[in-house]
């Protein structure tokens, strides 16, 4: 059992930026002499070959397929290359893709295994991978004892994408013969913005389940008005129809890509909407909940009422 | 027509609390349990299927976990679910998405069902595999973080949405028996009525052992171990303290001077 194998995501033949961290965390842990393969599915993955022989790879395995996305395909491709070459690592960014394939291929193949990885190391010579648990409220260290091949999803935005040429060897492999068992029929677009720009925003007021009811919303609209802010807000807001998706911040819906101050009212800060946010230089987090893990990221934190914050916020506007 | 529906109890952590002696768990005396959150949306669409189909849809919950489990299982019962399977051993203590997948596809053995909605993830641990991992030993069709679904009682396929990063979703189709991992707001879950609460208690709920579904140690080992569990180092935001007037004052100053007003 030697050497790495990163999985590379595609989309409309386009290379995920989760590609090029997954590089990076498998070069972390390379030990000396091991090889590192990049694997990528797609309908010209040789054209994809050259941007991806970057930061210590040694080689591209390029899959000519559809750019579609189809579990099916990718897990026999895997279970080919599991077969043949025996792997100890696979590495895959946690994207919605994976959740597809990643645990269906290392299930079936009885490898070690875990999700949304957020560091990687050796000790000793095992390797340890640590992951959050209980709601983001602890880390833990976890290994794989006895097992040959071990199959790790890494949360995206955390590894450096991977930069520098490398000198990979491409090598094209025939796509297995798989029954694929879905068909790409189109893609839904998010619906339109109505103007409203989360990504274009510098100044974001933000809401969260906090907010408790949507007669409360109306407020948070006013004040953010006042304030000059757009007012954007966490999933399950967004999903009750209280706001349009075009508001919600985090991994589904928008980046709040040019934000500089971001001020968090009632949100918890789970995952997804970090991913939206958490890069933000200020942000300031007002929450009843001490113990809330947006106070975690925040610069600034209130722990109070965001009602009786907003109704005298709005008095110095 | 049956569809199976796993659920998973949940655990949250107190605003206080301690790790176990070994360092590997958090005590479970600071557990708060609940219901996942993914699986009230699983749950509400095999009913809503159940509904639109008028008559000859079973939906069967299952649920891997010990005693206290029992609340989860009779809260979707209470929702309108028909039947409850509890799976439990002291020797499941530490079993992850993929031993509870391994238990899973034993139930689908069992149970025959025509499709398997589990909820996208679980709002504890996150790690997003266990209906995946499911449809992977069985060999079904599957897909992930489905945010919408047409499909009928019956029919050789479906047409759902998957979410994707961004907010853009992909329409794509599948091939049924279909293992499918439901996203939060594919509908609005119902809450369970006084009447469904009281017949709840009626319904009826196999309690089995990994024994009995033929599983053995071996199948019982997890995909990885925990070598400790920790409170991470946190980033400290500035506290600002005093009364509402007096930290919205400063807020208003901390927004002015970055916004440069």
């Amino acid at each position: 059992m030697s050497g790495t194998i990163v999985i590379a995501m595609q989309r409309n033949g386009e290379l995920l930026t989760s590609s090029f961290e997954a590089i990076t965390a498998a070069r972390g842990v390379k030990e000396a002499g091991d090889t590192l393969a990049v694997v990528i599915v797609a309908a010209d993955p040789q054209s994809l070959a050259g941007p991806l022989s970057v930061g210590g790879v040694d080689e591209v395995i390029a899959v000519r397929a559809s750019d579609d996305f189809q579990p099916d395909l990718i897990e026999a491709v895997l279970d080919d290359l599991i077969g043949q070459r025996k792997p100890a690592l696979i590495l895959v960014p946690h994207g919605v893709d994976a959740w597809s394939f990643a645990p269906a291929t290392a299930a079936r193949n009885g490898l070690g295994f875990s999700t949304d990885v957020l560091a990687l190391r050796r000790e000793g010579g095992d390797l340890v991978a640590t992951r959050a648990g209980y709601a983001e409220k602890v880390l833990m260290d976890i290994d794989f004892p006895g097992k040959e091949t071990v199959l790790l999803t890494l949360r995206t935005n955390v590894f450096e994408p991977a930069a520098g040429q490398a000198q990979a060897t491409v090598t094209e492999l025939a796509a297995p013969s798989a029954d694929i068992a879905t068909k790409h029929e189109g893609w839904k677009p998010p619906a339109d913005a109505g103007g409203i720009d989360i990504p274009g925003a510098e100044f974001i007021l933000s809401i969260g389940r906090g907010v408790a009811d949507e007669a409360n919303v109306e407020q948070f609209l006013e004040l953010a008005d006042k304030m000059g802010a757009t007012l954007g807000c966490s999933r399950p807001i967004a999903d009750n129809g209280w706001l349009p998706k075009a508001r919600q911040v985090g991994q589904s819906g928008r980046l709040a890509a040019n934000c500089r101050l971001y001020v968090a009212m009632g949100v918890s800060g789970s995952v997804q909407h970090q991913w939206g946010m958490k890069h933000v230089e200020n942000i300031v987090a007002v929450n009843t909940d001490p113990e809330a893990s947006i106070f975690s990221i925040a610069r600034y934190g209130i722990v109070g009422d965001m009602f009786e914050i907003a109704a005298e916020l709005e008095n110095h506007f | 027509m049956k569809i199976l529906v796993p659920v998973k109890q949940i655990a949250s952590l107190d605003d206080q609390f301690e790790m176990r002696d070994d360092g590997r768990d958090v005590d479970d005396d600071y557990f708060e349990k609940d219901l996942n959150e993914f699986d009230h949306f699983s749950v509400e669409q095999a009913l809503l299927i159940k509904e639109a189909a008028g008559d000859g849809v079973e939906v069967v919950v299952a649920i891997v976990g010990d005693d206290d489990a029992d609340d989860a299982l009779r809260t979707v019962l209470a929702k309108g679910a028909d039947r409850g399977i509890r799976v439990w051993d002291d020797a499941l203590a530490g079993a992850d998405g993929i031993v509870v997948a391994k238990i899973l596809a034993k139930l689908v053995e069992r149970e025959k069902p025509d499709m398997v909605f589990t909820g996208a993830q679980s709002t504890d641990f996150g790690s997003a595999a266990t209906g995946m991992a499911l449809a992977g030993i069985l060999g079904w069709p599957h897909a992930a973080v489905v945010s919408h679904l047409d499909y009928t009682p019956g029919a050789p396929s479906a047409t759902l949405r998957r979410e994707l990063e961004g907010g853009l979703e992909e329409v794509m189709s599948i091939r049924c028996p279909a293992v499918l991992s439901i996203q939060l707001g594919i509908n609005q879950p119902r809450y369970a009525s006084l009447r469904g609460i009281k017949q709840a208690k009626q319904k009826q709920v196999d309690e089995l052992s990994p024994d009995d579904l033929g599983l053995g140690e071996d199948d019982l080992r997890p995909a990885s171990n925990v070598r400790r569990m920790y409170v991470p180092e946190r980033g400290k935001a500035e506290l600002i303290t005093g009364t509402a007037a007096e930290q919205a004052a400063r807020l208003a100053e901390i927004i002015k001077e970055i916004r440069g007003m």
